[in-house]
């Protein structure tokens, strides 16, 4: 197999008390090395799950997820969940601490990550001393620092004001980039989706089904940086696109 | 700075110095109608002691050590219940966010040993443990340690579940979320159960003094008591009355020193 991870007729309910709850029903997508690939579909449909499942926080009850051999995930939420009591270096440095990864030229790292992105000089400081976007790219490198093959990025934006959202989305791109990583993004923000993506996958409502998938060609003078891709020509078409998709209850 | 400003500043200033004096005068003539009402005899001071009788008192028992001896008791006892405290309430507290069947079991055996009086345990324990030192701390251990159980327990359940999950994503087990998580993340809690311990405790130490002891300003006070030297007693809940101011001012420095050095 060469895709990078392959989702095949997954299937995944929730049960309380009061019931069951069929969150997932036969979800098949599957991700190429390198794709930036978004999810988007209707609030409450089961995203969040989705990417529970993929890095193996929850069990599916059926079908199958498959990640090529030796690949690691990383996961980015919502909020940055940075620690307070812990500076940024601390914070930086939670996850190696974690899995007791050897501690030969860890400080390096952290350093050199710290320099690449930025925050050298925030090394020291407290979470509360950080603006949202250093917290949120401060949270990306905590990811980072495990090196996975594969970013689920769950709504990492959804908390920003607008503005920061703006430049935060093209950071986080650049980040992924540079780091040639692959990335799945979930988002009710069709046009976020749109000017970070190379694919789309439309969600239905709850119990959630792949509707749709879409390729995107975005015609960009230069780079395809997500602020410019706003502007191309085709991001109207595509969002029309989109959102008639996510509307449209058959 | 305008004017109005600095007449803002100083009429503050000004309010802050009348505070301070007031409650000086408050004092002084508190302590001045006591002695001067025990002097004129419009009350016995016999009973009611008086304040000087109260240094003459302290300077006497200074003199032969006896009180300091009390007061180290006293303070030994709860320095001891206090320690014993935390660490069982923080070891509880973990034990019964670890594993929920046991949370669940234990909860209302909890609820009703926090809302049950501990003075009636007292005398329980002096049969159970003899008269000594044992059912002191016991006691006053049994005072503080439920309420402490509890309130910790609660405010770990409190912890962001967003948080928890971030632990897990980066391959955090349950020993990491206690302790890259939950422990750090609550001294404030902590510490706030602490200010409320260490008064607990003292209280607990006196109940037990009262009860079962052969040293300490509990002992001193049923003692005095029971000889009607009041003087004993009065002086004992003065020391009392200043340990307790001490010990919270001591984990106030505590909670400040912590809150300079390890949070913003």
């Amino acid at each position: 197999m060469n895709h990078l991870l392959e989702v095949k007729k997954l299937s995944y309910a929730y049960h309380t008390l009061q019931g069951e709850t069929l969150v997932l029903d036969r979800v098949s997508f599957s991700i190429e090395p390198g794709e930036f690939v978004a999810i988007v579909g209707p609030s409450g449909c089961g995203k969040s799950t989705l990417l529970s499942l993929i890095c193996r926080l929850l069990q599916p009850d059926q079908g199958e997820i498959l990640l090529q051999k030796n690949k690691k995930t990383g996961y980015m939420l919502q909020k940055d969940h940075l620690l307070e009591w812990r500076t940024t270096h601390k914070n930086i440095a939670l996850g190696p601490e974690i899995t007791h990864q050897s501690v030969n030229g860890l400080p390096q790292k952290i350093d050199n990550m710290l320099k690449k992105y930025q925050l050298d000089g925030f090394r020291n400081a407290k979470p509360n001393q950080l603006s949202g976007g250093m917290r949120q790219r401060a949270a990306l490198i905590r990811t980072l620092m495990l090196e996975p093959d594969l970013l689920l990025l769950d709504e990492p934006f959804s908390a920003l004001d607008y503005q920061t959202r703006l430049s935060v989305s093209d950071d986080v791109w650049a980040i992924l980039k540079k780091e040639n990583k692959t990335a799945l993004l979930i988002t009710h923000d069709i046009s976020e989706a749109i000017s970070m993506a190379d694919r789309i996958i439309i969600l239905s409502a709850r119990p959630a089904t792949v509707k749709k998938e879409i390729t995107l060609h975005l015609s960009c003078p230069g780079e395809r940086t997500p602020f410019l891709a706003r502007s191309s020509p085709e991001f109207k078409d595509y969002f029309n696109l989109v959102w008639k998709e996510l509307n449209n209850n058959e | 700075m305008s004017d109005l400003q600095q007449q803002f500043l100083q009429k503050a200033a000004r309010q802050k110095r009348k505070i301070l004096f007031l409650r000086i005068l408050f004092f002084v003539v508190f302590i001045a109608l006591w002695e001067i009402a025990t002097r004129l005899e419009w009350m016995d001071s016999f009973i009611f002691s008086s304040p000087s009788r109260i240094i003459l008192c302290f300077a006497e028992m200074a003199k032969n050590h006896t009180i300091f001896y009390h007061i180290g008791v006293t303070l030994g006892e709860t320095f001891l219940s206090f320690f014993l405290v935390i660490v069982i309430g923080i070891l509880l507290a973990i034990l019964l966010w670890w594993n929920e069947t046991i949370a669940k079991v234990l909860e209302p055996y909890l609820v009703v040993l926090n809302s049950l009086p501990k003075t009636a345990l007292a005398p329980v324990f002096i049969v159970w443990l003899g008269n000594n030192m044992k059912t002191i701390i016991v006691a006053a251990v049994s005072v503080a340690v439920f309420s402490t159980t509890i309130t910790l327990y609660n405010t770990f359940l409190e912890m962001d579940p967003g948080k928890i999950k971030m632990i897990r994503t980066l391959g955090g087990s349950k020993k990491d979320i206690l302790c890259k998580l939950i422990l750090p993340g609550n001294i404030p809690a902590i510490i706030s159960a602490m200010k409320v311990d260490i008064g607990l405790t003292l209280v607990g130490v006196i109940i037990g003094e009262f009860v079962a002891a052969k040293a300490g300003l509990g002992y001193l006070i049923i003692y005095g008591s029971q000889v009607f030297k009041l003087d004993y007693v009065l002086l004992s809940i003065v020391i009392l009355c200043l340990i307790s101011t001490g010990l919270y001012l001591f984990i106030s420095f505590l909670e400040k020193y912590y809150q300079k050095h390890y949070s913003v």
